[in-house]
Formats: C-alpha cells, sequence, structure tokens
C-alpha cells in the first residue's frame, strides 16, 4: 500500500483556493440523494454535521451522550487562535501556519497546516454570528490574549469556557438542522464496527446504548469525529467517557493509524492527590499570561514544603528559580507545552518538587496581583495606595480573567489559589497522532473521513494552544463541507445502499460476539481495575521521557495485561440492557490494543519531536533532538490483527516554504 | 500526608428501569476528603463489582464541571450541599466522618428515570431545536469586528449562555419547571444584536416546546437559582416572561 496525501500543486498559499476552485461539484438535487454518516458530536463533528445539512445531504450523526451538547470540546478552556491581525501586532496567516509548523517540531503537513491557517480567519466571524459571546473590549470589539509558543496576541477566548461557548454554537447550528429534518440524530448510540463494501466504507454498526440494541446503519460515506485517545493512560484531562474505539475499529478494518506515539502533556494541571484519582484537571494555558512558575533553589526548602513545615509563601524571592524564565528568555513562562511539561519534571526529578508525592511545581499570580494592582490604583488617581488596597484591586483583575479557574482549584484543592499559588504538574491532555489522512481529511480506506482530534494532520509532534478548538472547526465548518464533494461527486449514481445485505449481518455478528466474549469471560476484576494498571504501564514506561529498553519493557506488560483481561475480567448484566461496564469494558479492550501499538511506534521513532522525548536523543542542554535526515515522515501503522507484527507506512513530509531548524524559544 | 478516613454510610436509589419500581439501597463505604463525590461513588460501585453485583448507574462525563452530565440529588438538594457546585467538583471533605448520605436521581415527569441516577433529559435538545439557535448557514458570516457589542451587554449574554443544561434547576422546582434553563438560552441569544431578529419567534417557540415537554409552570420560588451549578440569574425567568409577553401581544407571531 502506498500513502497517498493529494496534496495539490502549486504555490502552498494558493493551494486551499485552487483546490475548491477546480474540485468537483455534487448539484442540489443529488445532495439530497446521498447518505453520509457523522460519529461524535464535538467541536469538529457538530460543525461537520450542521453544516452538511445544510447543504443538502441527508446526515445521520450519532454520539454516545445523552445529547450532542456533551462532547469533551466542551471543556476547553483558554481559547481559540485566528490570524485575524486584529492587534496589529504583526499577526498574519503565514504566521499562524509557521508558528503552527514550528511549534509541531516539524512533524505536521505543510499543506494541511496552511489550509487551517487560512480557516482559522473564517471561523472567528462564523462563531460571532453564531452569537458565541467573546471577550470583548470597552470599544465594543473583539479582545485577545497570547497563548505559548507565538508571540503575537491571536487568542479569542470567552473568559475560561471558550470551548463550551464554541460547541453550544456549532450544538445550535446542528439541532437547526435537527429541526429542519437535513440531520437525524441518534443520541445514546456507540458505534462499534465500521462496514465496508468493496473497499469502501458504508456503514457502521452502532450499539443503542439504552436497550442494547445493535443497529445497521447504511450511507455513502463515513466521517468519524470522535476525539483523542489520551485515555489510554487512564488518568488524563479526558472526560470518564472520552475513547478510542470508534478509530480503534477502522483500525481493525484496515485504516492506518499515524503517529500514536506523539501525545501532550500539557504543563499545568492539578497534581494527583490519591489512588483512588479518577481524573485528571487542566488549569488552562491562559494563566500562564500571568503566573510564573517556579520552584525553591534549596533541596531542603523544597523538603519543608513536602513535609507541610513551610509553605510557598515563606520561600523568599532570592530562594525561587523561575526556571523557565531562566531557561527560556525569549519565551519566559509561555514556551510551548512539550517544553514547559519536560522542564517541571526536570525540576522535579532534581528533588525541588512541591507536593507530598514531589511531583508538583508552583504557579504563582503574586507578581501579576501586584503589577495588576499598581496599574488600578495609578488610573484610579490613588499612586500612593498602600498594599492591602493594591493587593485587593490587583486580585479583582486576576479574578475577571480566571475566575472560574481560580474557583474550580478551590474546589478541588481546598486551598485559595490568590494567596498561596498554585500547585501544578503536567497531565496528559490531547493526542497529536490518529488517523492517517490525506488532504480531504479521508482515511486510506475510500469514503471513510476523520476529523479533528481524531486525525493525525496538523499539529506534528506537539500541539500549541489555542489551536485544537481552531483545528476541530476548521475541519468541521469549513473543510469537509469541501472535500467530500470529491468523493460523492463520484458516487452520484449509486443508490443508497441496504442495511440487511450481507456486509451489515456479518459486522453486526462479529460485534455481537465481540460483546459476548467480554460477558463471558466471568472473571474476578474490574474492567476500571485494568484500565488504571494500562494507564500506570503508559505513565511509566511511555510518558514524558522514553527510552528503547523502557518501551520494550512496557510492550511486553502490556500484552501481559491483555491476556490477563481477557482471562480475569468480570462484567455484570448481559447485551441486551443499558450496561455501563459492558460499554467501559470494549473501550479498554481497544485501549489495550492501542497502547500497545503506541510503545511500537515510539520505539521505531529514534529521534526526539515534540511531546515524544527519547532519553537517548537529546542535546547537551537537554533539549529534544531531532533527526531529520532519517525521521522526517508520518509513521501509519496498519494493524488489522494483533496477532502479527504492525507494518508501518511512511508518509515523507516534504518542507518547501519552511527551513526545518531547531526550536529554540530562548 | 496521612488522610483520615471517613465512614459514610450510603442510601442510594435503586431502579432498574422507567417502569421498575424504586427502592433505596444501603451501603458502607469509606472514603477520604480529597475525593471527589463521584469518586466516593466509584468506590462503591468497585465494591458491588468484586461482590459481582450490579453497579450503581451514574451519569458523568468531564467530571471539571461543565458537561453537565451528573444528574443525582444527594441529601435533598441536587448536586448537593456546596452552592455553585456540580456533583462531579463536590469533594468530601464538604462531609463528616459517620454521615449518612441519601442519594436519588433529579426527578420531574418530563426527566423520565432510566436506571437508577440516570435520567433522560432529551426533553431539553427538543427545546433548543425548537429555537434556540440563530438561522445562520457556514460561510454566511461577516466579518466579526463590524459588529461591536458593547462588553457589558456581551458579559451579560455570557452569564445566561454558561448555563451547562444539567437540569439541576428542573429537579429543584417544586412544580418541576424548566424555566430557569430556558430562559437562559432565551437570554443569551435575544440579548445579542445578531440574535435580535428572531428573538420574538424564538421565544415562543421555545415556551411552547417547554410547555409540551411536560415541565410545570413557574411560581417564583427562585429555588433553581439556589441550586444552579453555574449560578443562573432568575432575572433571565422576568426578562423572558416581558419578551414573551410582547412577542404574544402580535398577532403575526405564532407559537
Amino acid at each position: 500500500m502506498k500513502l497517498d496525501a493529494k496534496v495539490p500543486q502549486g504555490d502552498l498559499a494558493t493551494k486551499w483556493t485552487t483546490y475548491r476552485g477546480s474540485m468537483p461539484l455534487v448539484a442540489p438535487n443529488n445532495k439530497r440523494r446521498l447518505d453520509v454518516i457523522v460519529v461524535g458530536t464535538g467541536l469538529a463533528g457538530a460543525s461537520a454535521a450542521a453544516t452538511m445539512g445544510e447543504l443538502g445531504y441527508n446526515v445521520k450523526c450519532f454520539t454516545f451522550h445523552d445529547s450532542p451538547r456533551r462532547a469533551h470540546s466542551i471543556a476547553a478552556q483558554g481559547g481559540i487562535n485566528a490570524a485575524k491581525n486584529y492587534q496589529n501586532d504583526g499577526d498574519s496567516v503565514y504566521r499562524l501556519f509557521y508558528d503552527t509548523v514550528k511549534g509541531g517540531d516539524y512533524r505536521s503537513r505543510e499543506a494541511n497546516v496552511h489550509r487551517l491557517a487560512e480557516a482559522s480567519v473564517e471561523i472567528i466571524d462564523q462563531a460571532v454570528a453564531q452569537g458565541v459571546p467573546f471577550a470583548r473590549e470597552y470599544g465594543g470589539l473583539l479582545a485577545n490574549r497570547s497563548f505559548g509558543g507565538v508571540q503575537v496576541s491571536r487568542t479569542f477566548y470567552a473568559r475560561g469556557q471558550t470551548g463550551q461557548q464554541l460547541l453550544l454554537g456549532a450544538y445550535q447550528a446542528l439541532s437547526r438542522q435537527i429541526s429542519n429534518g437535513n440531520v437525524k440524530m441518534y443520541n445514546r448510540h456507540e458505534m462499534l464496527d465500521l462496514v465496508k463494501i468493496d473497499g469502501k466504507a458504508r456503514g457502521i454498526i452502532a450499539r443503542n446504548l439504552l436497550t442494547g440494541e445493535l443497529e445497521r446503519h447504511a450511507a455513502h460515506c463515513v466521517v468519524l469525529a470522535t476525539g483523542g485517545y489520551g485515555n489510554v493512560f487512564y488518568l488524563s484531562t479526558n472526560a470518564m467517557g472520552s475513547n478510542a474505539s470508534a478509530a480503534w475499529r477502522v483500525v481493525k478494518r484496515g485504516a492506518c493509524f499515524a503517529n500514536p506515539c506523539y501525545t501532550q502533556i500539557h504543563p499545568t494541571c492539578i497534581p494527583q492527590s490519591g489512588e483512588y484519582q479518577s481524573k485528571l484537571t487542566l488549569m488552562s494555558e491562559s494563566l500562564r499570561n500571568d503566573g510564573r512558575v517556579w520552584v525553591p533553589k534549596k533541596k531542603e526548602d523544597a523538603v519543608a514544603i513536602r513535609e507541610g513545615k513551610k509553605t510557598g509563601l515563606d520561600i523568599p524571592e532570592e530562594d525561587r528559580d523561575y526556571y523557565l524564565e531562566r531557561r527560556y528568555p525569549a519565551f519566559g513562562n509561555l514556551v510551548p507545552r512539550d517544553v514547559a511539561s519536560r522542564a517541571a519534571k526536570v525540576a522535579c526529578d532534581e528533588g525541588n518538587g512541591i507536593v507530598p508525592t514531589g511531583k508538583g511545581v508552583y504557579l504563582d499570580f503574586s507578581s501579576a496581583i501586584q503589577r495588576y494592582g499598581k496599574s488600578q490604583a495609578f488610573s484610579k488617581g490613588m499612586p500612593n495606595a498602600d498594599q492591602k488596597t493594591i493587593t485587593e484591586l490587583g486580585t479583582k483583575v486576576i479574578e475577571e480573567k480566571y475566575g472560574n479557574l481560580f474557583e474550580m482549584y478551590e474546589k478541588i484543592t481546598g486551598e485559595n489559589p490568590y494567596v498561596m499559588p498554585m500547585k501544578i504538574y503536567p497531565a496528559v491532555h490531547y493526542t497529536m497522532g490518529g488517523l492517517w489522512v490525506d488532504y480531504h481529511l479521508e482515511t486510506n480506506v475510500p469514503g471513510l473521513f476523520s476529523l479533528g482530534e481524531a486525525n493525525f494532520s496538523d499539529h506534528g509532534a506537539n500541539r500549541l494552544g489555542a489551536s485544537a478548538l481552531m483545528q476541530g472547526l476548521a475541519d468541521g465548518y469549513f473543510v469537509i463541507p469541501y472535500t467530500i464533494g470529491t468523493f460523492l461527486s463520484k458516487e452520484i449514481r449509486t443508490p443508497s445502499f441496504d442495511p440487511d445485505g450481507p456486509e451489515f449481518k456479518q459486522a453486526e455478528a462479529d460485534v455481537r460476539n465481540r460483546l459476548q466474549n467480554l460477558l463471558d469471560i466471568k472473571g474476578t476484576q474490574s474492567v476500571e481495575s485494568f484500565h488504571r494498571r494500562l494507564g500506570k504501564i503508559m505513565w511509566e514506561y511511555c510518558g514524558m521521557a522514553r527510552n528503547a529498553e523502557g518501551l520494550k519493557k512496557g510492550r511486553q506488560l502490556i500484552k501481559e495485561l491483555r491476556e490477563e483481561f481477557y482471562k480475569d475480567l468480570f462484567v455484570p448484566g448481559t447485551q441486551d440492557e443499558f450496561n455501563p461496564e459492558l460499554e467501559k469494558a470494549a473501550r479498554v479492550a481497544d485501549f489495550i490494543e492501542l497502547g500497545e501499538l503506541f510503545a511500537v511506534d515510539a520505539l521505531e521513532r529514534n529521534e526526539s519531536c515534540g511531546g515524544h522525548f527519547r532519553e537517548e536523543y537529546k542535546t547537551e542542554e537537554g533539549e529534544a533532538l531531532r533527526r531529520d535526515e532519517e525521521y522526517a515522515y508520518v509513521a501509519a501503522w496498519e494493524w488489522p490483527d494483533v496477532n502479527s507484527e504492525p507494518i508501518l507506512h511512511k508518509e515523507e513530509l516534504e518542507f518547501k516554504d519552511i527551513e526545518l531548524k531547531t526550536r529554540s524559544y530562548k | 500526608m496521612a488522610l483520615a478516613n471517613m465512614n459514610l454510610t450510603l442510601k442510594v436509589w435503586r431502579q432498574s428501569n422507567n417502569k421498575a419500581k424504586g427502592n433505596f439501597e444501603t451501603h458502607k463505604v469509606v472514603a477520604n476528603e480529597h475525593m471527589s463525590f463521584l469518586e466516593m461513588l466509584d468506590v462503591l460501585n468497585e465494591q458491588l463489582i468484586q461482590e459481582q453485583k450490579t453497579p450503581v448507574a451514574f451519569e458523568h462525563d468531564c467530571r471539571e464541571g461543565i458537561c453537565g452530565a451528573c444528574s443525582m440529588v444527594i441529601n435533598g438538594q441536587p448536586h448537593g450541599p456546596q452552592r455553585g457546585t456540580t456533583t462531579c467538583q463536590l469533594h468530601m471533605r464538604q462531609f463528616k466522618d459517620g454521615d449518612t448520605i441519601v442519594v436519588e436521581p433529579f426527578r420531574a415527569k418530563a426527566f423520565p428515570v432510566i436506571k437508577d441516577l440516570v435520567v433522560d433529559r432529551s426533553a431539553f435538545d427538543r427545546i433548543i431545536q425548537s429555537g434556540g439557535y440563530i438561522s445562520v448557514n457556514t460561510g454566511q458570516a461577516v466579518d466579526g469586528n463590524t459588529l461591536p457589542i458593547e462588553k457589558d451587554l456581551s458579559s451579560q449574554a455570557f452569564d445566561a449562555a454558561t448555563c451547562i443544561g444539567c437540569g439541576a434547576c428542573v429537579a429543584a422546582c417544586p412544580n418541576a419547571s424548566a424555566m430557569l434553563f430556558t430562559s437562559a438560552k432565551v437570554s443569551h441569544l435575544n440579548l445579542l444584536p445578531q440574535g435580535a431578529i428572531e428573538a420574538e419567534q424564538r421565544v415562543l417557540s421555545m415556551v411552547n416546546q417547554m410547555d409540551e415537554e411536560g415541565f410545570g409552570m413557574c411560581s417564583n420560588v427562585t429555588a433553581c437559582e439556589a441550586e444552579c451549578p453555574k449560578e443562573i440569574s432568575v432575572d433571565n425567568i422576568a426578562r423572558l416572561n416581558r419578551q414573551y409577553i410582547g412577542a404574544s401581544l402580535k398577532s403575526d407571531k405564532m407559537a
């Protein structure tokens, strides 16, 4: 199999325009006869289903949630990037493109990223028109803030709830299409298999989660917008239900999974506090606009803090190591996520962590409170205000900017972050890898498309802040509605498919057997306990720093876990009822396989890049050492049968517009 | 840092499906103060699975207070005792060692029980489908800054838009009214200039749909505001009422 990215010819800046001007179209009367299945209702899925409904396709849309609005895009906090240059600070489409390719450590596909940067501008306009209440200046115009890895202010935001507001916008657009009858919505339905006819994706098997009934749904093509696989680590900032099963099921049907080892460990999450913990909570990257990251310089101070004998407030300024500002003066606290996370790990590995487990650093707002307080006092005509007034005024500014995040922090930890510096540590947050797609967002299975976090294409080995929302919406609103036409224009004579055909019946029987196998094990251990153990193996051997030996061992441990899973799992109940444990069991079974491929990919990539840090490949200063000569490719894995070895297909990455350089944020 | 164990007695609502008769089941659980309420329920479920019994079904997803999935009443209060907090963000430090905690589903005719603590809230989706959107297709928008919006007005719309659609307002209301939810949704869009064009039709359709779903009438108890995890204001209900009356008096607008 040869992977063809199908990147259009011509100048990078005009590829997308040329493509749109020359692609085949589907006439409105034909659109009505073409069926499209969309799985997932996050930003990518909801926007895609709504837009294709508006265009006139017959859309069926699926979510395992009770409502499309609950998809995990809802939890995104910080913002969405767009190359509007409203701040007149030198931003442009090219600069957003450049920052994204560089931020991704030169492991993304140039043409896709440029298209993303172009679409970013339209997304903001669309969201405003839908009534998304973005933050505004006093003059009524849209406000911006900065995010990591860039030197302009291009991030649009809605307090700390940008994902919620954008998803509600997409959900409302989707709801409008549902009410018009253009989209048929299937809530509480989980896709459990892909159905192929003559090599093309022609439908899915979905389980009605309320009744357990398996349903056969046919269409001319299938679009997966099912999110990332961060929960392979068990503990992550993903929602409890976030899973990789739809994506993994299509891998079993021949789709390639690209770059699974590219995982984003987000630097600012609330540290783990105990064994029972079910998830980790993110504190938005936007906090690094004003928060300063530090650990004590002296080990004895760190020990005293860990033992509860001192707090951060007891450490004088000269004994604090603001290590990001020290190591990366040009970007300071706003270095990209992978760099900030590794730096936190280094600080803690050196013994300077400040929580009982040793795995935590401070994120401190006291300087910002003083700075804002002074400026507020001055503008209110109180240039000689006392310390208390300044602190009060400054606290108000911080509250206005990050109030909901500070409140969330206090609820979880029981500490007031306006007074005590926040304690944070990196946690798994986002996965850059995903289903391999070409420029059309089509996988190597014809008629099967993938959008948003579920695909691999735009973020390379590391995603910059505020670009996941951008990609999800770009794919859904502005890319797939065009590119799907290239496929469907050849299908206008294809009648609708019969969901009672043999391929559908076979796939349904496969699913039924797979679920029954899980129920029939009747062992002693819960799904949750296996998932937790998988997470520990992944974090230990495939986490923030990896090496060949550990990856080999990790793979072996995952294999053993898989064997034990199929021997000793206990799932209560039956297939034919509402059974959340069975749902989880099927998802964890897929995570175990995906985890193994993850280790294989990480071992194969003998270099460090972005979120993939191999201890054997680092510079003298401890930074990631890329090996462009050998590894400037996308690793797309074919693995239909876990009893054989995964097969690697390489897509060589070409950088025509950007010179490959060592990333420097110093 | 050693954490003291909390010994708790849980009285949990068990109901195998919508037709079955439910009852309270009593369980002992050992928790600690850093656990969230849902993590405490995870401990209970792990216990039940070890005994090869059916775990308690409850709805949850993001566990950071934003998806709106959690739907339980704790000691008589939707989302429990802490103000402005969803169940998933409620931590056990709000309870004491030795406490007995009663856990039941949101109860309302329009939210039928599916199993245990899981209820069907699809009525909310249908209220949105009846008009909770601005009719703009992808690609029809003008540049975002061509429409300046006063900061305070935008902020007011945001305060309404922050609703997570959990349904606590319905569960808190003695009439099981959905007025806080519906009014927050109407306010978010009707306050903004983008939403003004469809404002009258929107309020009429959404109120009509709310009534059809079988939610009760609002009698200004305001328990909804007190229990709302996002502290949505009942001012939105007043605004909805004004707009509804205004729109109803015009003969050309049909609900």
